[in-house]
């Protein structure tokens, strides 16, 4: 088996790129005396001389991944969701068109973007057939497009925000961050902003004297208020949106893992739904 | 108790605190060179203050797992040697960036500790391995890096009780964390960290 070998192999001491590099790529089985096996190598003359080599290749290792892993910031996140969503909306009047225009050729055309996923893959029969097959593969291609923003959410999210989307889920996670225009303006809002995100329009109608307040804005998508009968739904809607906000807090100014939130909301959800309905 | 050459406890107006010299940090306070060490942000701080035996005696090469924004970091590398700062989360690696840029014996890295192989590229073998990482798994992590522990070092572990499992005893969930941790590593002292820090268990431990 071969020897371990340090970061530092082959490279010249003054290439703190190569280094850098390495220390951010490299791996080793086991740990082994990296300093005296630098001296003996010729990488530094003395110990002293490896370990500033080292620090300076640290440094510069640790920036270079920092900044790479903070490019996926919540401005991305908002990017990325805010695509995600233009992609299935357009993707959703599409196949209503391709209904539409399907259905005035054909009596048994489907609806929908299942539908359209149908049509996609049919061999048109004539010019206008071409038209209609060419438009399903479009809508499919944009809904597809959707997936893999949401695949990617996925992945950016919890790196952004981990606490936030470990109990929202990736999506609503970064829906919120979008809806507050960002992870900072999100952590700064009050829980009762937060639970009534996305519901802007009644709760404009609201103070304007109208209509009743809204309960739940974009968290309604999360299963403790969706699942929750309609009698309880306003305080599963506030327990969920006070946690949420501390989650967003703690993921802005420290960017700690707190798992005890998740389980002091799913203790208060589970009292909620246990209470009498009568 | 021997705290180690470099730690004293210092007079701060009134009140007598741990303290090592280095540079500031922040807007900790500070009495010429000599800075506070409190208690309350540093798990390692309180284990001294509560008189474990470490076995630090200053100078030594330590590996610190769960370095943060470099906080306790910072106050190791003003009496130790040569320390590696690991931490996994990028937001508060940016601050233990800025710790480690005027300590030259800070080596910041950021990496998984679930990974050590991701950094025994980098990591020499170690007197001291400190573990203070919020995650699941915490004896399991210090067992997969006792590699980097030289024969007679310690781990100075903090086990966080609600980082394995919120719903049940932490007593029970240190008492599994010990259990573990046998395996590989002779159990020296414990001490729970109250009221510094909430349900987390001190191990000083020796490589078996």
């Amino acid at each position: 088996m071969d020897d371990p070998e340090g970061w530092f192999a082959g490279l010249d001491s003054g290439d703190a790129a190569a280094g850098a590099e390495r220390i951010r790529a490299g791996e080793a089985s086991t740990p082994a005396a990296w300093p005296r096996m630098a001296v003996e190598s010729g990488f530094a003359a003395d110990t002293d001389e490896y370990y500033e080599s080292l620090h300076e290749a640290t440094l510069a290792a640790t920036r270079a991944a920092v900044a790479e892993r903070e490019g996926a910031d919540d401005r991305q996140l908002v990017h990325a969701v805010r695509a995600m969503d233009d992609c299935r909306r357009q993707a959703n009047e599409l196949a209503e068109r391709l209904a539409e225009w399907a259905g005035s050729r054909d009596p048994d055309a489907g609806t929908g973007i299942a539908y359209a996923r149908e049509l996609a893959s049919r061999d048109p029969e004539d010019p206008v057939g071409r038209e209609v097959v060419g438009l399903a593969a479009d809508a499919v291609a944009l809904e597809d497009r959707a997936d893999r923003l949401g695949a990617f959410l996925e992945r950016a999210a919890p790196e952004v925000a981990p606490n936030l989307s470990a109990m929202a889920g990736p999506v609503l996670a970064a829906r919120l961050v979008s809806l507050a225009g960002g992870l900072e303006s999100l952590a700064k809002k009050p829980s009762g902003t937060v639970q009534v995100l996305g519901a802007e329009d009644a709760l404009f109608a609201h103070l304007q004297g109208d209509a009743p307040s809204p309960k739940h804005g974009a968290i309604f998508a999360h299963e403790y208020v969706r699942n929750t009968r309609p009698s309880e739904r306003g305080s599963a809607a506030r327990a969920l949106a006070g946690k949420l906000s501390i989650a967003a807090r703690v993921d802005h100014y420290s960017g700690d893992r707190r798992p005890e939130l998740a389980a002091q909301l799913e203790e208060r959800i589970e009292r909620i739904r246990a209470r009498d309905s009568g | 108790m021997t705290l180690p050459a470099g730690v004293e406890r210092h007079a701060f107006g009134s009140e007598t605190a741990l303290a090592t010299r280095g540079d500031q940090v922040s807007d900790e306070s500070t009495d010429g060179a000599w800075r506070r060490w409190d208690l309350y942000r540093s798990k390692l701080a309180a284990m001294l203050d509560a008189g474990m035996e470490t076995g630090l005696v200053g100078g030594e090469t330590v590996l610190y797992l769960g370095a943060a924004a470099g906080t306790t970091v910072s106050h190791v590398a003003d009496f130790a040697g040569p320390t590696y700062a690991v931490e996994f989360a990028a937001r508060p690696a940016r601050d233990l960036l800025e710790v480690a840029a005027s300590r030259p014996n800070i080596f910041p890295l950021l990496k998984d500790a679930r990974k050590p192989e991701t950094y025994a590229h980098v990591v020499e073998p170690v007197d001291v391995l400190v573990q203070d990482v919020a995650t699941r798994g915490q004896a399991r992590v210090a067992r997969t890096n006792r590699q980097f522990l030289d024969e007679g070092g310690r781990l100075l572990l903090a086990v966080k009780a609600r980082s394995e499992d919120v719903t049940r005893p932490p007593a029970e969930v240190f008492e599994e964390s010990l259990a573990e941790l046998r395996a590989d590593y002779e159990v020296l002292s414990t001490e729970r960290l109250e009221p510094f820090h909430e349900d987390h268990l001190a191990v000083v431990a020796t490589p078996e």
